[in-house]
């Protein structure tokens, strides 16, 4: 028998146990669910699964009397616009803010104190600010995630740029670089990739603060709808909407790791280098 | 005129010495090999001649001008490892060099130009055996390869003094002589000005035109710091033994 560490599962093993625990939480709930309701028909706390799927279809799925939408892919469009307008534009300020400031000694001298002190403000803490200064509009939704996401990608930028071997940059300006031409031509082109995985790291951070803003003020979206129904303890919808909300997560994850595999093929087999 | 000149010259890291009273002469064509103990201050000097670091005090002149203070065109370098582009093709690491040097804003080029830089670049790399693995990328290759096409992205700017700094270290012996090969060719068709550091005395009577053995001459053991390296030999090679021993 083989150490316990040296035993590899096969592909198919592999699959079977990642899922499953997945298996045996859905089993554990119908059981616990189907407990319940035999005691009380009326419980909501537990719904059962075919309770979630009717109530999902009559009061989400299907078009609204007055509007003629769809609640849930309202909600579903509403936040993962304002998602994505979030994690777009702090990327966008963390590439433009990370990089100089991990590369000029200069900006770095006269603004990393800075960095470091904003970054520690709780973004929660200032959204009455947002809501007072932007209104209870999409803007200060947006800048939430904005102000909240950025530091971080600007400060694991900053370090990645920071630890860019040294070796690579003395090279470039033996080749005749100047400060632009190096950022642009190397620094950035190998930050790119690092930057979709500081956003894979903070889009966890997004959704919070998405949802929290949601939950305050608006009219749609996935966090709205799930503290609206909450007055009525309908967990039959909250819980297919928490279910959406991982998959969707999980989905944007997943799609940005393919997505950097295959712009950056070079940024997978680097560590041999 | 000698395309080094250094008269007197000291390195100090706070107390601690590195290079004392330092004097030496490089001509152009010379190729100086640079041997000596490890932590004697050898990449030190490299990097002065790089001008990543500068001297405390002395004179030290390129081309009867003081030394650069940042790196420049002029002095190519080639690291026993870390400096290729991992984002860049072989073929892509090459171009870098040309087009940085002829698109200063962008540091890209299109069109004609992007077609003249190719064939150069292809040229290179076809010099230094590289023909075959264009569009790989430098994780792809093998050690041997990787600095071949390190030199590679040097020589196609042309420098008036290639720094090597043990460039052949991590390499298996084989390879190893083939690259001396291809060093000592690229050095003689390009009359390049060449000083390499090495660990390797063989290597360094081998190839040079000139060995440099650096040491510490005076150790005082109640301060390791106090003192630092000199140029303790100073062994001109004759060339014709040299050619003699290529031909072999
Ligand atoms: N940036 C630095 N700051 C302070 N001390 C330094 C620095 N760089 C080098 N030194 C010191 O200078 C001395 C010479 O180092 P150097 O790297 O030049 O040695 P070397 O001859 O290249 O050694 P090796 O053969 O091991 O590569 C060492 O004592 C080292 O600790
Ligand atoms: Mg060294």
């Amino acid at each position: 028998m083989k150490r316990l560490i040296n035993q590899k599962p096969n592909r198919g093993n592999a699959l079977l146990l990642g899922l499953l625990p997945f298996i045996i939480l859905v089993i554990v709930y119908v059981f616990a669910s189907h407990a319940r309701l035999q005691e009380n028909a009326e419980d909501k706390l537990l719904p059962s699964i075919a309770q979630m799927a009717q109530t999902m279809d009559k009061s989400a799925l299907s078009p609204s009397k007055r509007s003629g939408e769809i609640i849930f892919w309202n909600d579903t469009l509403a936040s993962l616009q304002r998602l994505g307008l979030g994690i777009g534009i702090s990327a966008t300020l963390g590439l433009m803010i990370g990089v100089p400031l991990g590369l000029i000694p200069l900006v770095r001298a006269g603004f990393s104190p800075f960095i470091a002190a904003f970054s520690m403000v709780p973004p929660i803490a200032i959204l009455p600010i947002l809501f007072i200064v932007f209104g209870m509009g999409e803007v200060a939704k947006v800048a939430l995630i904005v102000i909240g996401v950025t530091p971080i990608i600007v400060r694991d930028l900053q370090h990645r740029v920071e630890e860019f071997p040294k070796e690579q940059l003395i090279k470039a300006q033996t080749l005749g670089a100047s400060s632009w031409t190096l950022a642009v031509r190397i620094i950035i082109p190998q930050m790119m990739p690092r930057l979709l995985d500081a956003v894979r790291l903070t889009l966890g951070t997004a959704w919070i603060f998405l949802i929290s803003s949601e939950a305050i003020a608006a009219t749609e979206g996935l966090g709205y709808r799930i503290f609206l129904v909450r007055r009525y303890l309908a967990m039959d919808m909250i819980l297919p909407y928490v279910l959406w909300i991982t998959v969707l997560a999980f989905l944007a994850d997943f799609i940005l790791k393919k997505f950097t595999c295959k712009l950056f093929p070079w940024y997978a087999k680097k560590d041999s280098l | 005129m000698s395309l080094i000149t250094i008269k007197n010259l000291w390195k100090r890291y706070g107390d601690n010495v590195v290079l004392e009273n330092l004097s030496l002469e490089i001509k152009a064509g010379e190729f100086c090999t640079l041997v000596g103990p490890s932590g004697c201050g050898k990449s030190t000097f490299l990097k002065m001649l790089l001008g990543e670091e500068s001297p405390s005090k002395g004179v030290f002149l390129f081309e009867g001008k003081p030394f650069p203070s940042e790196p420049s065109v002029e002095r190519g370098i080639v690291f026993q490892r870390y400096s290729l582009f991992s984002h860049l093709s072989v073929l892509e690491n090459v171009m870098l060099g040309i087009e940085l040097g002829k698109s200063p804003f962008l540091g890209k080029l299109f069109g004609a130009a992007k077609k003249a830089a190719r064939e150069e670049a292809v040229a290179m790399l076809e010099a230094v055996g590289l023909g075959s693995v264009l569009h790989h990328y430098p994780s792809e290759l093998s050690g041997g390869m990787q600095q071949r096409l390190s030199i590679a992205q040097s020589l196609v700017k042309k420098p008036k003094l290639l720094l090597l700094d043990e460039p052949f270290g991590a390499l298996d012996p084989g390879i190893r002589a083939d690259m001396h090969a291809l060093i000592l060719d690229l050095w003689k068709k390009n009359n390049l000005t060449v000083v390499m550091v090495t660990h390797d005395l063989h290597e360094g009577f081998y190839l040079g035109t000139r060995l440099l053995v650096f040491d510490k001459v005076r150790n005082d053991p109640q301060a390791p710091n106090a003192f630092g390296a000199k140029i303790t030999y100073d062994i001109p090679l004759l060339r014709e033994k040299k050619e003699e021993k290529n031909d072999e």
